[in-house]
């Protein structure tokens, strides 16, 4: 099948890029392994798990939502998609098997992923990604066993630890890598969009009116116990999340959720080999983007937190603008049609940075923090690799990312490095004493996520498959 | 800055490292260049079948010499590099492959590899994990496989005790002759040799342009997959008779199939691109031989660059009208033959005699000697 356009991803980036480039006269296939669109925000409830609660990101999902089902946009969800090729083609594993599409023109949105940086007991049960536990709470209407401490930094702390309080959860504790004083730098910053900041209050609020303690400048030491979590030990910290060996804390828990930030996964852009830079505020390697969101190659796209951890809001903007772009390259949209509806979202987009640069200053990786994984935790939790071994390899003369994973199989397990990649590289590169970006980047390679072999197999007879001609003899 | 090695070699895979590595162990002061890390291009991303069922007839006494070092690699070697030495089979699912696969059979054995026939049910009690549609299959105790992602570390140690003097990440850009020797250009600066070995694998054709030499290199894309670790569904190496396939499942349970299914890319941009129908026909022919593999989900596929000359023999032995110039490589399941091939080279260079013969590139710089009289 053919269209002009292919959208992969219906977060706020996606679906947005794909009502764009639709109202403007495009055929347009939107792709998503959801159910529904939404992504990781505005996650839509899955059907039987309804969350009685009301929220403002539910509001906004289901205007989206509501939205895409009333646009001409080609809907595909519950398709996960792992073939993207030039011209371009996206092959995706849905109900009926591998499907594919071709269009001219791809815009990529496929999101972040969340990053945690290991600690002793890490990879226990029990232990789970504060991201994560926004799926639960999101679309499962689930809630971590309790009692719950929940650490790292960034928002979704607030957001978290609240979810969990209204679920009817027990926080013993939040435990944040910013001090009180990082958070009120950022609040004017935050105050660039007031509903937001009402929002992370009211979670404050929440949370303080629980009792909840909160301690600021604190991390996680370790996590004891046998077959599962059962306490959590927390010390305090320096600005750059290394412990300052002041007094350890610990807490009887029933889970640890745990987080340090999103990576954008970028993963599209990199399969192109698409110019890249690395970005230590957005995140990790970032395609080089103009300001509609085109890359270095001709007709691909790319917008949201997959391309840069900017927040939902400028998801919207950005996935916009690369819907009005792929319809104005496509010659749909004349100049000055496509200026009229581009302007406001450049402007509302430019109006945000300093939101956005709050924000993803707040979860950026800290040098300490990784200075302070211990040799003999597991970086690689597919694999298996220490901290130690990836010193290890260093020494033994390893100087690039792609070559630690010869030498150790750190990142070639079935998440790919999508967890552990930027936390070994930052490792990799303070072994060797440069900089981040000397390590290079980790090669994307398809599929785009792991899919059964079976899956892609379909139905077929031995006598359907293209044997190519023998090699000579 | 004016020290003039014995013999730079330029290109680290497993050609240029075991060339190295031997002429050093036999007294030469060698420089090794790589524009990468060592083993990092088709020596190091290969499929690390180690197979007589798959090498052509001419190659069959040099593979068999090079199984016997990689099965011996920690003795020469030093270092591990993953190699387990298992059965193997080679299937015929219709009349035509048996066909097929008991004439190229017949000439491998004849070439000194023990293969023999055997039939579906025989193939099943050598491999449980076989899907019952096998007619036959070529049989052949002398097979197995390496890890081919080990190969760059396991000759860096081995180099570096040497003596080598390894130089990764410096490209050569070119090479003068003069003064009884050659000056390697790169950016880092120039390096002096008495003799150069080219052995960059598909750039051969580019390097030997330095010396005005017009040798075409075919650049051939292949496509590799593998799955997440699963409990063991095999326990040899499996081929087909038409020779695409390659499969066989790792002490830690991930499974590598491949087989030369062609991918997207060229000596320029490296392997770019896997075509969705091809990977899922690579797949469809794996699960049709081991109907368990279905279970395992596809964890990354992706294409490394493999060289072929026009008679699709290798590119062995001295560059003509170059003194003390050598070029090692394009050789067909060059990571099985490559350690063994690239001894004799060194030999060569020692001054001594190899005990089997090198393949001149003579042969190839003559005009096109007219379809099908190839050696
Ligand atoms: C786990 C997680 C939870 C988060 N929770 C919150 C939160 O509660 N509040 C908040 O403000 N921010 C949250 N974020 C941050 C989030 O990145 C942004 O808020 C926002 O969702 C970014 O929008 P987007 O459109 O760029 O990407 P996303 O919303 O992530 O949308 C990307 C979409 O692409 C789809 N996709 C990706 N790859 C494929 C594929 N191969 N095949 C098919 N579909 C694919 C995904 O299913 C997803 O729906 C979360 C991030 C993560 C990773
Ligand atoms: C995907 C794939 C699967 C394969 N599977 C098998 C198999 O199962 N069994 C088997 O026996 N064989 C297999 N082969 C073939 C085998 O891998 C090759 O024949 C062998 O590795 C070639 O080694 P080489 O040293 O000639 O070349 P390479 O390993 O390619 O080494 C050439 C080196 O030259 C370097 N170089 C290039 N230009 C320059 C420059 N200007 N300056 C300095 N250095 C330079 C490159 O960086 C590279 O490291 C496979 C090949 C591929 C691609």
């Amino acid at each position: 099948m053919k269209s002009d356009l292919i959208v992969l991803g219906g977060g706020p980036a996606g679906g947005n890029a794909a009502l764009a480039a639709a109202a403007a006269g495009l055929s347009v296939v939107l792709f998503d392994e959801q159910p529904a669109a939404g992504g990781q925000v505005w996650r839509a409830p899955w059907a039987g798990k309804a969350d009685p609660h009301d929220s403002p990101e539910r509001r906004e999902g289901d205007a989206l939502r509501d939205a895409l089902a009333s646009s001409p946009v080609d809907l595909r969800f519950g398709r996960r998609v792992w073939s993207v090729g030039r011209a371009f083609r996206v092959d995706a594993l849905g109900p009926d098997g591998n499907e594919w599409v071709e269009a001219p023109r791809l815009i990529a949105a496929t999101g972040a992923h969340e990053r945690v940086v290991p600690f002793p007991g890490w990879t226990l049960p029990g232990v789970i990604g504060l991201a994560a536990a926004t799926v639960l709470l999101k679309s499962h209407a689930a809630r971590p066993a309790g009692p719950v401490v929940v650490a790292g930094c960034g928002p979704l702390l607030a957001a978290v630890a609240a979810g969990i309080l209204k679920a009817g959860g027990d926080v013993a504790a939040v435990v944040d890598l910013a001090s009180a004083r990082d958070w009120l730098v950022a609040v004017p910053h935050l105050a660039s969009r007031p509903s937001l900041l009402a929002q992370g209050l009211g979670w404050t609020l929440k949370i303080a009116g629980r009792g909840v303690p909160v301690l600021f400048r604190h991390a996680v030491r370790r996590v004891e116990g046998a077959e599962r979590a059962e306490r959590v030990v927390i010390a305090p910290v320096d600005e750059t999340g290394a412990f300052t060996g002041g007094s350890e804390r610990s807490f009887e828990i029933g889970s640890l959720v745990v987080g340090h930030g999103l990576v954008p996964g970028g993963e599209v852009p990199r399969l192109f080999r698409a110019k890249t830079r690395f970005d230590r505020l957005r995140g990790g390697h970032v395609p080089e983007l103009d300001a509609d969101g085109r890359t270095s190659i001709a007709g691909l796209y790319a917008a949201g937190d997959g391309v840069g951890i900017k927040g939902a809001a400028a998801a919207v903007l950005n996935g916009t603008l690369a819907g009005l772009a792929a319809a104005r390259d496509a010659g749909r949209l004349s100049e000055s049609e496509w200026r009229k509806r581009a302007e406001p979202a450049r402007t509302a987009a430019a109006g945000l940075a300093p939101f956005s640069d709050a924000i993803a200053g707040l979860m950026a990786l800290r040098a300490g923090q990784v200075a302070s994984v211990p040799a003999e935790t597991v970086v690689c939790r597919c694999e298996d690799v220490t901290r130690g071994e990836i010193e290890a390899a260093a020494v033994a003369g390893a100087t690039e990312v792609n070559q630690l994973k010869h030498f150790t199989r750190c990142g070639m397990g079935p998440c790919q490095g999508r967890m552990c990649g930027e936390t070994a590289a930052e490792i990799l590169a303070r072994s060797l004493g440069v900089e981040r970006e000397a390590v290079g980047q980790w090669t994307a390679r398809p599929p785009l996520r792991p899919v059964p072999l079976a899956d892609l197999l379909g139905r077929f007879d031995y006598s359907d498959i293209p044997i190519p001609k023998p090699a000579p003899l | 800055m004016t020290r003039v090695h014995d013999l730079a070699v330029v290109g680290g895979g497993v050609h240029g490292a075991t060339a190295a590595l031997f002429c050093a162990r036999g007294g030469m002061d060698v420089a090794l260049l790589d524009r990468g890390p060592l083993c990092r291009e088709a020596s190091g991303v290969n499929a690390g079948t180690l197979t007589m069922q798959m090498t052509r007839v001419a190659l069959i006494p040099y593979a068999l010499r090079a199984h016997a070092m990689w099965a011996s690699a920690s003795e020469w070697l030093g270092h591990d590099v993953g190699v387990v030495v298992c059965d193997g089979l080679s299937l015929a699912f219709t009349e035509q492959e048996a066909e097929i696969l008991t004439y190229r059979a017949g000439k491998r054995r004849e070439a000194g590899a023990p293969i023999r026939i055997v039939d579906g049910r025989e193939a099943k009690r050598i491999e449980p994990g076989l899907s019952d549609e096998v007619l036959i299959a070529g049989h052949c105790e002398v097979d197995g496989y390496a890890n081919a992602y080990l190969t760059g570390l396991a000759y860096r140690r081995a180099l570096i005790e040497a003596g080598v003097a390894l130089h990764e990440n410096r490209a050569v850009e070119g090479v003068d002759q003069g003064d009884g020797g050659f000056t390697l250009r790169t950016a880092q600066g120039p390096l002096r040799a008495r003799r150069i070995l080219l052995a960059g694998g598909v750039w051969i054709e580019p390097m030997l342009a330095w010396l005005g030499v017009d040798l075409p290199i075919k650049t051939l894309i292949n496509q590799l997959a593998v799955t997440e670790r699963v409990a063991p569904v095999m326990q040899t190496v499996i081929g087909v008779a038409s020779g695409l396939l390659s499969l066989k499942q790792y002490p830690h349970g991930t499974v590598v199939i491949g087989g030369g299914w062609q991918a997207v890319g060229d000596r320029e941009r490296g392997g770019v691109e896997l075509l969705p129908e091809r990977l899922v026909g690579n797949v469809r022919l794996a699960c049709h031989a081991v109907p368990a593999l279905g279970h395992a989900r596809l964890a990354r596929a992706w294409a490394g660059l493999e060289a072929e000359t026009r008679d699709a023999l290798p590119a062995a032995g001295p560059v003509p009208g170059v003194n003390e110039a050598y070029v090692c490589g394009s050789v067909h399941s060059g990571y099985t033959s490559g350690p063994y091939i690239a001894r004799l080279l060194a030999d060569r260079i020692l001054g001594r005699e190899p005990d089997l013969p090198l393949f001149p590139i003579d042969r190839l710089l003559a005009p096109d000697p007219s379809e099908g009289t190839a050696p």
